[in-house]
C-alpha cells in the first residue's frame, strides 16, 4: 500500500529518508509488521473500511522526529503519531486515513525529570504510567500520578486525548493538570509552549501560560503537531484516605444529593472521585437486583411509582453516594463530618464510614484497592471484559459511547431515560440505569461500552446505532468528549453552532499550520484542504 | 556396552528434554524480565490474563501463564503478535523480536517435551 496520493517512487525516496533518519530497523514496511499497527479494537475489523497503515516509523529523538517530519512535508506523505499506542477504545495505533504512516513515539520512553519539591514531572510520548510510577517508587519519591484505570497507557497521549483518573480534581482531568509542552510542526520546526517558549526558563512546568495566546488545546484530539514533552503536575503523596457513604431513600432525592455533591467537590471538601449508587437497582459494585426489581423495570422504567414504592416498603434505599477524601487523617475525619451535616439535608439519609487507610498502602491494603484511586497503574480493568465465570465468552474488545451531561439528578434520570428509549428503538441491551463513570469538576462523563466482533455484520450494525446514539445525545445537547476515528466526523459534525464555526476554524489553522495536511489527517474530524468535503 | 550405551542414551535424551527449546539461562533471565514488564501486568496472581486462563481451562492447565509447562515458543508468538480477544497484539517497538525470542524461551522453560526447536 502507498499512502493516498503518493507516488510509488515519492514513497520509496520518503522511506529511504526516513530510515536514514532513524535507522532502518526502525522503519516498518513488511506486511506482518504494519499488521501490528491495526486498532485491534476496529470497529471495522477485516472489512475495507477498516483503517490501516502503509508503514510506520519509529524514532528514538526530538532530532529525528523533525527530520521525519521535514521528509513527510518535502514528499506530502500522510503521518499519524501515536505515543504508546494503548487508545484502546478509541482508536488504539491506527490512523484516521487508511495509507498514513504511522509516527511510532514508544521508543521515545525518557523520564526527563520527577520534582518531589514541587510535584512536576517532565516525560517524553512514549513513557507509559506504568513506566513514570516505576520511576517514581525505585526512588521512593512522595508524588502520586494520577492514572486512568488502564495503566499501559501514556500520560501523555492520554492528556492530549482528554482522559482522566481519579485523584483529586485538580489532578483527575488529566489534559488540565499538564503543563508545558515540546512540540514538532509539520515543516519539522520546534515549538515549546508556556514557559518553555522562553530559553533558560525556570519555570516550564510550574507556570502554564507564559506570554501571549495559550496554544497548548491546539495540540490536544488535534492534528496540529507532534507533541514530543509534556510537563505533568503530580499530585503530593497524601497522609491519608477516607470514604464514607451516605445513602438517600427517594428517587428523587438524587436531586439533592448530586447538588450536595457538587457543593462539596467545587468547595474543595470533598477531593476523591465519588461513586454514585443505586441498591436497589442494583450494579457494579451494588448488591444484585431482585427479580421483582427486573420485573418493575422491565415494566415501567426507573420512574415507576410502583418501584419506588417497592423501595421503601422494602427499607432500600434508591441511591448511594460514596464520598472520598486524601489529607491529613484529621482533617479529612472533619471533612467527612462536614459532609454528612450537608447530606442530613435529605431527609432519610443515612451514613456509613467506609475505608479508612494511613499512606502509603501496606502490601495487603495494596492488593485490595481499586489501584488508580492510589496513583497505582493497573490493568485490572480488563477483567471487565475479559473471559471470566461472569464472561465465559468475551467480545473482541470494544469502543466507548462516552456523552458529557450535566452535573445534576435532573439530568441523569433523564439521560437515563432517553438512553433506555435508544436502546430499545436500536435494539440494543437494555440499560438497568446508568451512573457516571467519571466526575469532572463541573460535568459528568457516562460511558456505555459497545462490543467489537470480528464478524462484520454485528460490527456493521454496532456501527450505524452508535451513530444514530451520537445524534440521539446531540438532540438533547449531550456531546461526546472523545471518540473512536470511525465516529470522530459524527461527533465533530454535532459541534455545529453557527454552521459549524468551530470546526471552520480548525480548518482555518490546520491550513496554516500543516498547509499539505501531513498530520493525523481525520483525526477529531479536521481534514486537510485536499480530502476535505470527500471523508465527512 | 550395550547398557551403558542406552544409559547414556537416556541421558542424553533427557538433557535434550530439559533443553527442549534450546535456550540458554541469560535468555531465559531476559525472558522472564521481559514478562514482568509486559505481561505479568495482566497475567499475574488474581489479574484478568489469570482469570481468563482460569475460566478457559478449568483446572486442566496451570492459570498463571509463567507456571504452564507446555507453551512453546511459536505458541507465545502467535499471541503475542496477533492478539487474543480482548488482549492486542504487541509492537516490535513495545516487544522487539529479540525480547519476543526471550520471553518465547522463558515460558517454554517449563516444557520438557522432546522433539522441540527454537523456529
Amino acid at each position: 500500500m502507498t499512502p493516498p496520493g503518493v507516488n510509488a517512487k515519492d514513497f520509496s525516496d520518503a522511506l529511504k529518508q526516513f530510515e536514514g533518519a532513524v535507522g532502518k530497523e526502525w522503519v516498518f514496511t513488511s506486511d506482518e509488521d504494519v499488521a501490528l499497527y491495526r486498532d485491534a479494537y476496529s470497529p471495522f475489523w477485516g472489512e475495507p473500511e477498516e483503517r490501516v497503515a502503509s508503514a510506520a516509523v519509529a524514532p528514538d529523538t526530538v532530532e529525528q522526529v523533525q527530520a521525519v517530519m521535514k521528509t513527510a512535508n518535502e514528499y506530502k506523505i500522510p503521518v499519524y503519531p501515536i505515543s504508546t499506542g494503548k487508545n484502546l477504545g478509541y482508536g488504539g495505533s491506527a490512523p484516521n486515513l487508511s495509507g498514513s504512516v504511522v509516527l511510532d513515539l514508544k521508543r521515545m520512553n525518557r523520564v526527563l525529570n520527577v520534582d518531589e519539591r514541587d510535584h512536576s514531572a517532565l516525560v517524553e510520548p512514549g513513557v507509559s504510567y506504568f513506566d513514570l510510577y516505576r520511576y517514581i517508587q525505585e526512588r521512593k519519591l512522595k508524588v502520586w500520578v494520577d492514572v486512568p484505570d488502564p495503566g499501559w497507557g501514556s500520560p501523555v497521549g492520554n492528556a492530549l486525548d482528554h482522559g482522566g483518573g481519579y485523584l483529586q480534581p485538580m489532578y483527575r482531568n488529566h489534559f488540565d493538570s499538564h503543563c508545558g509542552m515540546e512540540v514538532v510542526l509539520a515543516n519539522g520546526d520546534l515549538l515549546r509552549t508556556g514557559m518553555g517558549a522562553m530559553p533558560g526558563a525556570k519555570t516550564w512546568q510550574q507556570y502554564k501560560f507564559g506570554f501571549g495566546p495559550w496554544v497548548d488545546g491546539m495540540f490536544s484530539q488535534s492534528n496540529f503537531g507532534v507533541v514530543t514533552k509534556m510537563g505533568l503536575w503530580l499530585m503530593p503523596q497524601p497522609d491519608a484516605y477516607l470514604t464514607g457513604t451516605v445513602t438517600a431513600p427517594k428517587y428523587d432525592d438524587l436531586i439533592p444529593m448530586i447538588d450536595i455533591l457538587t457543593f462539596l467537590e467545587n468547595s474543595g471538601v470533598s477531593n476523591g472521585m465519588p461513586g454514585l449508587g443505586s441498591p436497589i437497582l442494583g450494579g457494579f459494585m451494588m448488591p444484585q437486583r431482585s427479580p421483582e426489581v427486573t420485573a418493575l423495570l422491565e415494566k415501567e422504567g426507573v420512574a415507576s411509582p410502583a418501584l419506588h414504592k417497592y423501595a421503601e416498603d422494602k427499607g432500600v434505599p434508591f441511591w448511594s453516594c460514596t464520598v472520598k477524601f486524601y489529607g491529613p487523617e484529621k482533617a479529612i475525619r472533619a471533612q467527612w463530618e462536614y459532609a454528612q451535616e450537608k447530606f442530613s439535608a435529605i431527609p432519610g439519609a443515612k451514613f456509613k464510614d467506609d475505608e479508612f487507610y494511613k499512606l502509603p498502602l501496606t502490601p495487603e491494603q495494596f492488593n485490595k484497592v481499586h489501584k488508580p484511586e492510589f496513583g497505582i497503574p493497573s490493568l485490572e480493568m480488563f477483567s471487565i471484559g475479559a473471559r471470566s465465570p461472569y464472561n465465559p465468552t468475551p467480545t473482541n474488545g470494544h469502543i466507548w459511547f462516552s456523552p458529557i451531561i450535566p452535573r445534576t439528578g435532573e439530568a441523569v434520570l433523564e439521560a437515563n431515560k432517553v438512553f433506555s428509549q435508544a436502546a430499545k428503538d436500536f435494539g440494543l441491551p437494555l440499560l438497568s440505569f446508568s451512573l457516571p463513570s467519571t466526575y469532572w469538576m463541573r460535568s459528568f462523563i457516562f460511558l456505555f461500552g459497545f462490543p467489537i466482533s470480528h464478524d462484520i455484520p454485528t460490527n456493521k450494525k454496532n456501527r450505524e446505532i452508535f451513530k444514530q446514539v451520537i445524534r440521539v445525545a446531540a438532540e438533547h445537547g449531550w456531546g461526546e468528549y472523545r471518540t473512536a476515528p470511525a465516529f470522530q466526523d459524527a461527533v465533530m459534525d454535532t459541534y455545529s453552532f453557527n454552521n459549524h464555526a468551530l470546526l471552520r476554524f480548525h480548518e482555518t489553522v490546520k491550513d496554516a499550520v500543516d498547509p499539505n495536511g501531513i498530520i493525523s489527517a481525520g483525526r477529531y474530524g479536521i481534514w486537510p484542504k485536499h480530502l476535505r468535503g470527500t471523508k465527512a | 556396552m550395550k547398557r551403558i550405551g542406552t544409559g547414556l542414551w537416556v541421558l542424553a535424551c533427557l538433557a535434550l528434554a530439559g533443553q527442549a527449546f534450546g535456550a540458554d539461562e541469560a535468555t531465559i533471565r531476559q525472558g522472564e524480565k521481559v514478562f514482568d514488564y509486559w505481561c505479568a501486568t495482566c497475567h499475574g496472581q488474581g489479574l484478568p490474563g489469570t482469570i481468563a486462563l482460569r475460566t478457559k481451562y478449568n483446572g486442566a492447565k496451570p492459570a498463571m501463564l509463567s507456571e504452564r509447562t507446555d507453551l512453546t515458543p511459536p505458541v507465545t508468538k502467535i499471541f503475542v503478535r496477533k492478539g487474543v480477544s480482548i488482549m492486542p497484539f504487541f509492537r516490535k517497538t513495545e516487544i522487539g523480536d529479540s525480547d519476543l525470542n526471550a520471553l518465547a524461551a522463558y515460558l517454554a522453560r517449563n516444557n520438557k517435551a522432546p522433539g522441540g526447536s527454537v523456529p
